[in-house]
């Protein structure tokens, strides 16, 4: 548990030392920036190969990937990361608190971009489908060449929202002490015993890059229309 | 397996869960409603002031929001801290800003013939919101209040970080408990089981959330809006 | 027999008069120096090309559009202005509201209230603005909708009634509130074709059996002929000309109005 000192009445904002922590805290943005770009990437790959499980006509497939992807989204991050932290090492695996980080968003937002997929290869048209048949292309052309080139474009949106969603998340490395913007924070308080500061360094440099990240990911849905997942 | 004393811690840890989660859930809803209808004001200013908390709220993370209303705002306001009321706030804070777009879109969304029609019909302005605005507009924003709630629900695990013995705190005592277990001659629950439980919980809590919202839509839409076109 | 009949009867020997409006939408003059008079009990057809500011009129008149400068009056009463202490103000909005009891409208989209039956949808508004107790609003939305045809669907929803049916609610609504004017902006424009001649048979069994003055703005010009006592010709966001239907749709003036009707009629 992290404890803090209450300060005394008469606090006022120590600028020297919030420019002083500034560098630190700012290196751990970068590695939450980081760990998010990681995340996303598996995240990314994962959905993809997800929606594509969910599509199987066997049900032997089907059904255990569709609970795994419910399960997945309706438990917390959180207890995710501690599983992979500690219940894999007994499995002969054992990951770095990074590692840990980035595997755990992404499999939890594969699932999530998992149904994103979905809705996109399902807004191609039948017709599209019809063509190939009739144009005898194999499987895998068809969705190398026709479907998937349609389907993806309009996900991209929602890969948007989801990568903004995960840099959110991404702090949470703190729990498993995955280097991170908020374990520069909780760091550097719990050694100057002066919270303020770092708390408030870590959410103006957080803001900063959250906020045009939204504004880009909106600019995103206009430029390629928005489907809901 | 949990013996019936760490289950029970479990049960206890999941019932600070629910007590944050409805507590979280009450002030967001308020701050939706509240900053939902005052992003369609006519008024410039009531409009700018319900963007800037949209974005702030949504922008800073829940977990950024946590730590800093639970470490930095007490002192800056010369209070003694209170952990269960700063992840409370936090957590209803960050879920105002995404359930004030679901409102404002959500009454966005009720076609402008309707309010021609009341105002044809010369009802008041309240008799036009409260029996034709609302009726039409609650309808539209269940289903994605209902998701918001469930990422409220897994939210709270965050609260484990700053000291609150939820389901998520229990099972990492219980982990940290593990050796101690042993050296007395007991024999500890594995890994597997203690995140495993927690998990299971965690899923039960959002398949029920899930469950209320369904019958919620089904309750409110009722015969016409599962009609309609 | 006759469905229309107003509330009370009417006091003035105008029923509707507009004076002097005018209506700017950013660049766009829509209405330019209007002045009409519509006689009690008149049944006017407004026709013209789209943009001619024609459903403006109507919304002007109904408050879905406030013009900049002008005046209208309803049964003698100013819409938008109030009479304090002999000079003419602007009004406010319960004075608004209270002259507005004398005017309905019914929409091209109709704009039914999904979430209500029927009934439902005709009795909403007596209750809640003309007081009536839910019992009487019951039985005047039923006979209502018995006399537009629909007596077997008082609690079907919007959504499991055609198109025709939809706007034979939303007539029936309107009439409910026993308005002295009530109008009618293109309202079986969005209707299939087979649906049109139910809501036409509608509007003129009102216009041939009571005393409601009405304006409807439409393209359908054999309602003009059998059912309206004067056709309006617009362009531009002003009158272009002003007769019978005999006159306006045989014997057209204006080489605009002959270009109009002679585009309409050819479907």
């Amino acid at each position: 548990m992290l404890v803090f000192a209450q300060a005394s009445n008469g606090w006022s904002w120590d600028m020297e030392y919030a420019l002083e922590i500034l560098p630190a805290i700012a290196s751990g943005l970068l590695q939450t920036v980081v760990a998010t770009l990681v995340g996303i990437t598996i995240g990314m790959v994962l959905g993809l190969v997800l929606a594509l499980l969910r599509r199987s006509r066997l049900k032997l497939i089907r059904w255990p990937t569709s609970f795994i992807i419910e399960f997945v989204r309706g438990t917390p991050l959180l207890v995710q990361l501690f599983f992979i932290f500690y219940v894999l090492p007994n499995f002969g695996l054992t990951l770095s608190p990074f590692v840990t980080l980035v595997v755990g968003l992404g499999i939890h937002y594969g699932t999530y971009t998992s149904e994103s997929y979905r809705a996109g290869i399902d807004n191609v048209e039948r017709g599209q489908w019809e063509a190939s048949t009739a144009l005898n292309l194999s499987s895998t052309t068809t969705w190398a060449r026709v479907i998937l080139p349609q389907a993806i474009p309009t996900v991209i949106p929602a890969l948007g929202n989801y990568l903004v969603a995960m840099f959110k998340d991404a702090p949470i490395g703190v729990a498993v002490a995955a280097g991170g913007i908020l374990l520069a924070a909780t760091s550097e308080a719990s050694r100057s015993f002066q919270p303020v500061e770092p708390f408030t360094v870590m959410g103006l440099l957080f803001l900063a890059v959250s906020l045009p990240a939204a504004l880009f990911v909106r600019y995103l849905e206009r430029r390629y229309g928005y489907q809901r997942a | 397996m949990l013996n019936a004393n760490q289950f029970q811690s479990f049960l206890d840890g999941a019932w600070l869960t629910v007590q944050v989660f409805l507590l979280a859930a009450l002030l967001g809803t308020i701050l939706s409603m509240i900053f939902g209808i005052m992003g369609l004001s006519e008024n410039r200013f009531w409009r700018a002031l319900a963007r800037v908390y949209v974005e702030v709220a949504r922008g800073a993370s829940a977990i950024v929001l946590i730590f800093f209303a639970a470490f930095a705002i007490p002192i800056i306001l010369g209070i003694p801290p209170r952990i269960f009321a700063a992840a409370i706030t936090a957590l209803g804070v960050n879920m105002g800003g995404y359930g004030a777009e679901v409102v404002r879109t959500g009454i966005q969304s009720v076609p402008r013939g309707q309010t021609e029609a009341s105002i044809a019909l010369n009802l008041t302005v309240t008799d036009r919101l409260r029996h034709i605005v609302l009726p039409q507009a609650v309808v539209v924003m269940i289903p994605p209040y209902g998701s918001l709630s469930i990422e409220v629900m897994k939210g709270t695990a965050l609260v484990s970080l700053v000291g609150l013995a939820d389901l998520t705190n229990r099972a990492q005592n219980l982990r940290i408990q593990r050796p101690v277990i042993e050296a007395a001659g007991g024999t500890a629950p594995s890994s597997v089981v203690i995140f495993g439980t927690a998990l299971v919980m965690y899923f039960l809590m959002s398949q029920v959330i899930a469950l209320f919202y369904r019958w919620l839509e089904r309750r409110v839409g009722g015969r016409w809006y599962k009609e309609r076109g | 027999m006759a469905i229309s009949e107003p509330e009370t009867t009417p006091t003035a020997d105008a029923m509707v008069r507009l004076r002097g409006i005018n209506l700017i939408y950013g660049d766009n003059h829509v209405l330019r120096d209007l002045d009409l008079t519509v006689a009690p009990g008149e049944k006017v057809v407004i026709i013209g090309p789209s943009g001619s500011g024609k459903t403006t009129i109507l919304r002007v008149i109904m408050t879905l559009a406030r013009p900049n400068s002008g005046t209208v009056e309803i049964d003698g009463r100013h819409l938008y202005h109030e009479e304090r202490s002999g000079a003419l103000v602007k009004a406010g909005e319960k004075h608004i509201r209270d002259v507005r009891t004398d005017i309905s409208m019914v929409f091209q989209h109709f704009n039914l209230f999904p979430h209500m039956t029927a009934i439902e949808n005709t009795m909403l508004a007596p209750i809640k603005v003309l007081g009536l107790s839910k019992g009487e609003a019951r039985s005047r939305g039923a006979d209502l909708l018995e006399t537009v045809g629909l007596g077997a669907k008082l609690d079907q929803y919007p959504a499991e009634l055609s198109g025709g049916q939809k706007q034979r609610v939303a007539i029936a609504r309107s009439l409910a509130m026993r308005p002295k004017v009530m109008l009618f902006d293109e309202v079986t424009s969005a209707l299939d074709p087979e649906l049109v001649g139910e809501v036409l048979a509608v509007l003129k069994e009102i216009a041939l059996s009571g005393t409601m003055t009405m304006m409807l703005v439409t393209h359908e010009m054999g309602f003009a002929r059998e059912a309206a006592d004067r056709v309006l010709m617009f362009d531009h966001g002003a009158i272009l000309e002003d007769g019978s239907p005999e006159q306006i749709l045989r014997n057209p003036e204006h080489e605009r109005t002959k270009a109009f009707l002679r585009a309409v009629l050819a479907h």
